[in-house]
């Protein structure tokens, strides 16, 4: 339990670090956007590595302890669902319903749309 | 507050909130084929309970003891607790089972009730906050 706790500290801490960077790029370079990205950013890549972690693990099978630790730990802690929950529900008080149904939907789709592809890759 | 600190809090907070999910997870598995029950209330419980905390942390300066718990509680803790690639990946595993109704129920229902939990909260920690200041 240590382990997935260890990697979920780290994953948090890259999760922040990636989104304070990559909103503030987005801020300056697209500032009509309007939209939080870097979680859905980081979502869709954590999907996608999961995914091909899942896929790999099929077939390499077995009770290692750092297999939870990067799957649960690592890759769950870097990814976050009340964040994007919390950030469409802004968007909805904001009176924005287009954008967040756009963000909602879109992370959705490129999410499960990445784990699939990472699933298949691996597979 | 130095970067230092702010970068402890969110490990402290994501190593707690990631063991609460991975006990959560282990004492209520999913089976294979199977809606994922634990994911599912560990990411609306987690979405209610962000939208409310970061509501209320909203009457504040983002600055010194408030700016600690957002990142400390809010960033690491219900960050680490939440899961979006656990989610992603049961999706799969249910539509690839052949569960297309389960799989898009799923993966719907999550985010649709997750946001529905998270507007929930925040309008009605603004209420009270406004309903504070009336009196």
């Amino acid at each position: 339990m240590i382990w997935i706790a260890l990697g979920g500290g780290v994953g948090a801490l890259v999760r922040y670090l990636l989104d304070t960077s990559v909103n503030a790029q987005s801020r300056r370079r697209w500032p009509k956007l309007g939209l939080p990205v870097g979680t859905v950013l980081i979502n869709v890549t954590g999907s996608l590595l999961l995914g091909l972690f899942a896929g790999w693990l099929m077939f390499h099978t077995g009770d290692a302890p750092w297999k939870l630790a990067v799957g649960a730990g690592l890759l769950g802690g870097f990814t976050t669902f009340s964040t994007a929950s919390v950030e469409a529900a802004r968007l909805i008080i904001a009176g924005r319903w287009q954008a967040a149904a756009v963000h909602a939907v879109g992370m959705l789709t490129a999410g499960v749309g990445a784990a699939a592809l990472g699933v298949w890759i691996a597979a | 507050m130095s970067r230092a600190v702010n970068a402890s809090l969110i490990v402290i907070g994501g190593m707690a909130g990631t063991a609460v999910r991975a006990s959560l997870e282990a004492w209520f598995p999913a089976t294979a084929g199977q809606w994922p029950w634990a994911t599912f209330w560990i990411n609306i419980s987690g979405s209610l309970l962000l939208g409310g905390l970061l509501e209320t942390l909203a009457a504040f300066d983002d600055a010194g003891w408030p700016r600690s718990v957002r990142l400390g509680v809010g960033t690491g803790f219900f960050g680490g607790y939440t899961t979006y690639s656990s989610f992603s990946v049961e999706t799969v595993a249910l539509l690839r089972s052949g569960d297309w109704f389960g799989g898009i129920g799923y993966a719907v229902l999550s985010v649709g009730i997750g946001i529905a939990a998270a507007l929930l909260a925040m309008v009605v920690v603004r209420r009270l906050r406004h309903a504070g200041e009336a009196t």
